[in-house]
């Protein structure tokens, strides 16, 4: 065994005080821009939290990738989930003439819309890729309005910091943050491939978040919350993901 | 440093190795080209059981979904291979580490070298003195190609398979010939380091497990020449 040279002890010092100093640095840094996710705690807490703020200095202002229309997926897969409600059902006998979305939180002109005014608002086609956690994927055209200008519509306030969403079982939900719910990509979705948006590809009404992975594109969305505090939400962690041990951000 | 590096690449590669594992059972079919799902034709499947009811496979029941946890281990093990890595890619630059020890010394730059080393292999003769002590022209190579190729490729693989990367740079799919490609290559590179592995662990043990250990984690040992301490 060598013997720890006084040297080296004062070196390590250094480097050990250096690197305390930076790490906390970083964090505050971190939490002043808005780079900490908020399922940023616990174990696996440093990964995510790397991940996140890595994307937003990096992928902050860059659209999702497009494909050209030849590359659509000839049968694209479904993933249906569990069998919607009879309310659900009923609804959708009757053409979702009752389907309404439902605008709130910090916004001030809180907004119920049915699909038809949704469809008067400006309408935006994407060819984008849907990629599953599981590892398969397809692409298809997606027909909606943008989440942003119906945001605008409710006029934000300059506080929210995040855009909470609920399917028509409200135990299903999510979030996104502004750089996301602005992107002109994030579409509240009412058609595919030219024709409405099928119910088991998440028809009427489905937020597709192409910068993200599929779980963060709810299907039937029936509900909008404007939030300066995430944490008011659940248990917290941004969405019911976390809760069921995945990831908030899904951009990885 | 490569003592240290080495152990901490060793902790985030098992971690990885495993929560990938528990990742390919969600969908243990591999495509070819940017999109790829159970209604497509795939390029081949890993007949294992699935995790998921909506994956056609041999077997009549579904596995347990481990893919929560195993996600957000994967990603934070996977930093930190990144960061350690960043570390020793840095080192080994600075120090001259990776040329006086990893790339092939340039009188071994033939097949000869590689043919020789093989025989010598083949017929059990034992290193000679200096060589104890230094890696020969095989390990060069294979380290080399561990660190210098498959390591990066697998880093790239991964990357190409975010949606928000691949936002901001389309090219690092689009070279890979798409997302399924990338995923595809990604687990036929961790087939690769996993062999690498094996290899490796077997050549530990059966040049004398014990003392091998003892200079892989403190540096050097007793019972043989064998010295990893840097400056030597």
């Amino acid at each position: 065994m060598n013997k720890i040279s006084r040297r080296e002890l004062i070196y390590g010092g250094v480097a050990a005080t250096a690197g305390a100093a930076g790490l906390a640095t970083a964090e505050r840094m971190a939490k002043r821009y808005g780079l900490i996710p908020p399922d940023g705690s616990g174990i696996y807490g440093p990964g995510e939290t790397l991940t996140y703020a890595c994307q937003r200095i990096l992928t902050t202002c860059t659209p999702a990738r497009e494909f050209p229309r030849s590359m659509i997926s000839k049968n694209p897969f479904a993933n249906e989930i569990a069998p919607p409600t009879d309310e659900f059902k009923r609804m959708q006998a009757a053409g979702f003439k009752e389907w309404r979305l439902v605008v709130d939180g910090t916004v001030a002109r809180p907004l119920v819309l049915s699909l038809s005014d949704l469809k008067t608002m400006p309408m935006r086609s994407q060819i984008t890729e849907v990629a599953c956690e599981e590892g398969w994927s397809y692409i298809a055209e997606w027909i909606g309005t943008p989440l942003s200008s119906v945001l605008r519509e409710a006029v934000l306030l300059p506080a929210t910091r995040y855009i909470v969403y609920y399917a028509v079982e409200k135990s299903l939900w999510g979030s996104i943050d502004m750089t996301d719910a602005m992107d002109p990509h994030t579409l509240l979705t009412m058609g595919m491939n030219d024709g409405d948006l099928p119910v088991p590809f998440g028809g009427p009404l489905r937020l597709r978040v192409p910068r993200q992975l599929g779980y963060k594109s709810l299907k039937f969305v029936t509900h909008i919350t404007a939030t300066d505090n995430i944490k008011k939400f659940g248990k917290g962690l941004g969405s019911v993901d976390p809760e069921y041990g995945y990831s908030w951000y899904a951009g990885i | 440093m490569v003592r240290a590096t080495h152990w901490l690449t060793f902790i985030a590669f098992i971690a990885l190795l495993v929560t990938g594992g528990e990742i390919v059972i969600s969908h243990p079919r591999f495509y070819w080209g940017e999109v790829g799902n159970v209604n497509t034709k795939p390029l081949f499947v890993i007949s294992i059981p699935s995790s998921r009811d909506t994956v056609p496979t041999k077997y009549n029941y579904v596995m347990p979904n481990q893919n929560g946890w195993s996600r957000y281990l994967h990603f934070e093990a996977a930093w930190a291979a990144v960061l350690t890595g960043l570390v020793y890619g840095i080192y080994g630059v600075v120090s001259g580490h990776f040329r006086k020890n990893l790339l092939p010394e340039r009188r071994d730059w033939a097949w000869r070298a590689y043919r020789d080393r093989i025989a010598q292999y083949l017929r059990r003769i034992p290193p000679g003195g200096a060589e104890e002590n230094s890696y020969n022209v095989l390990q060069r190579t294979a380290y080399a190609v561990v660190i210098f190729v498959l390591f990066p490729l697998i880093i790239w693989t991964g990357l190409a398979m975010s949606p928000s990367f691949t936002a901001a740079f389309p090219w690092t799919a689009a070279l890979l010939g798409g997302r399924q490609s990338a995923r595809t290559i990604h687990l036929i590179d961790s087939g690769l380091l996993l062999l690498f592995l094996l290899v490796h662990v077997t050549t530990v043990a059966v040049s004398g497990f014990r003392s091998r250990m003892r200079a892989m984690i403190m540096g050097y040992s007793r019972d043989s020449t064998c010295d990893f301490r840097e400056g030597r």
